[in-house]
């Protein structure tokens, strides 16, 4: 038995369906009944109901890559807000090696640095690493915080979304899994790459969302709304931004960094969660 | 709502139960719920029940920097609740006094048990209530805010936690208790719980009620909740242009 139906809006403790489907993301079995736990939508694959969550935090998971700001140096790390109930730190270790140098001519409280999640451990002490293509230190450019569940519609199907909105404006777009994404380009150009991306998320819940942020592009740029060659096949449904595919042709190295593996780290939620919880905790810690 | 008027012969004294803003004993004020109405917090709602006027707004789960207060193995949920000074007809003075820090803790005893705390260790979930009119059952108003603001959030929840008073005024045993009932009448009774199992997280009394009454004031409040429980669905679902 089913009582709601697909993309139906829930809220928490709607009773969902009974036993016979299985419980997913955003809901919790009691007394052999599926129940939401979130704000969402539903979404029904085979026989497992889970709840898209219309609001969220961003909760640190190994591999993920994230947009942080330095907020403090220490001894031998620096710590970094990453747009998260948990702080993260970059050890002195991973930038300098064995070297000995002064972290602060490095990077100085203020900074934003596009980072690797290397590790969290039991008591969600969130490591980071900048090695990696891509990852570094952002010079210039905006910073607009979304909330962490729709990065993957912000992406869009194999970057759809987001390679619009760079072709557009041609800004430089980085968006980090923590919902903080980073625009560069022509002032007026990031304004309107910011007015875009907030669109984006209010509307993320809501179909035809793709044409609708072409017809923004082109209003906002003072154009006639044009045919795209963008295959309007990308489908407008929130579930299915949960399974971003690999975008093939890296036309930007940076770019396609972010898609491939945002990809990867929406495959790692399902397949490594059970194997992080073995993982040895390092003590990195002066 | 279903509007159930019993007694309305005013004349026989003891038999009516007309109440001084002429409600059923049994029906609720009005009620109106809005989810989403701050735009700097994680979530946030307002309510307005009869005289009263709430604002719950919820931050987190955030990093919570009170060593003392962290738990190695959930967050902590923190509530304030806070009177404006012009919310009462004399003016309030400013700041905790014994009556809200009470009630916050209240509050978030009452709420703790809907919401998985578990998902987030070492963080802590703010929740601020400012009562910005306040006419009687506040804290209920407050409890009933509060969660449509948590849900609003996007934190996982067993359930919504729904509030509402009943208690005894005039020898009647009646609903949702205004101001002038609460400080005339013999007793109160705030109750919260969750909706979907029925399980009270709050349960509150003062004055004196007999075993009757006490039962009957029970099932009049669990009543209450329920109705109000609908409004919050709506608030909620509302926010998404449903």
């Amino acid at each position: 038995m089913i009582f709601v139906e697909d993309k139906e809006i829930v809220i928490p403790g709607d009773i969902l369906s009974d036993e016979e489907y299985h419980s997913g993301r955003g809901t919790f079995k009691e007394n052999d009944k599926v129940c939401s736990s979130l704000v969402g939508l539903v979404a029904i694959r085979d026989k497992k109901i889970s709840v898209i969550p219309l609001q969220s935090k961003y909760i640190p998971k190994r591999g993920d890559v994230v947009i942080g700001e330095v907020t403090d140096i220490r001894f031998s790390m620096w710590n970094l807000d990453i747009n998260s109930p948990y702080s993260g730190f970059l050890p002195a270790s991973d930038v300098f090696g064995k070297e000995k140098r002064e972290l602060n001519r490095t990077f100085d409280v203020g900074d934003v640095l596009f980072l690797r999640v290397v590790d969290v451990d039991e008591v969600k002490k969130v490591k980071l690493g900048l090695k990696g293509r891509g990852l570094g230190k952002f010079r210039g450019g905006i910073l607009i915080n979304i909330t962490p569940t729709k990065v993957p519609r912000l992406i869009g199907k194999k970057g759809s979304m987001i390679n619009m909105i760079k072709d557009e404006t041609h800004c430089e777009v980085i968006v980090g899994q923590n919902g903080v994404v980073w625009v560069k380009g022509e002032p007026a150009m990031e304004r309107v790459a910011e007015k875009v991306i907030n669109m984006i998320e209010d509307q993320a819940h809501t179909s035809g969302l793709t044409d609708r942020v072409r017809d923004m592009l082109a209003k906002l740029l003072g154009r006639e709304p044009q045919e795209s060659e963008i295959e309007p096949e990308i489908s407008d449904e929130v579930e299915e931004s949960g399974e971003l595919e690999i975008s093939d042709e890296p036309d930007d190295i940076e770019e396609y960094d972010e898609i491939e593996i945002s990809d990867e780290s929406d495959e790692l939620e399902e397949s490594e969660e059970p194997e992080e919880k073995k993982e040895s905790k390092e003590d990195e810690m002066d | 709502m279903i509007i159930i008027i019993t007694n309305t012969n005013l004349n026989t004294g003891t038999e009516t139960s007309a109440r001084a803003d002429n409600r059923a004993f049994d029906e609720l004020r009005n009620l109106k719920i809005e989810a989403g109405i701050l735009e700097r917090a994680d979530g946030s709602a307002y309510l307005e029940i009869g005289g009263n006027k709430v604002l719950a707004a919820v931050y987190g789960p955030r990093e919570l920097f009170v060593r003392r207060l962290m738990q190695p193995n959930r967050a902590v949920l923190r509530c304030k609740y806070n009177m404006a000074p012009f919310s009462v007809d004399d003016r309030k003075r400013p700041g905790p006094d014994r009556r809200s820090v009470e009630i916050s803790k209240i509050t978030s005893d009452a709420l703790s048990p809907a919401v998985f705390l578990e998902k987030f260790p070492r963080s802590t979930i703010d929740v601020y209530i400012e009562v910005l009119e306040a006419e009687g059952g506040t804290r209920c108003a407050g409890i009933t805010a509060a969660s449509v603001a948590l849900a609003d959030a996007g934190i996982p929840m067993r359930d919504m936690v729904v509030a509402c008073a009943a208690g005894k005024s005039d020898g009647n045993v009646v609903l949702d208790l205004s101001e002038v009932e609460d400080k005339e009448g013999e007793a109160d009774l705030p109750i919260a719980l969750m909706p979907r199992t029925g399980e009270i997280t709050l349960l509150q009394m003062d004055g004196h009620l007999t075993e009757e009454e006490f039962q009957k004031a029970l099932d009049l409040a669990i009543g209450g909740c329920k109705k109000i429980s609908e409004e919050q669905k709506k608030a909620i679902k509302n926010r998404y242009g449903d």
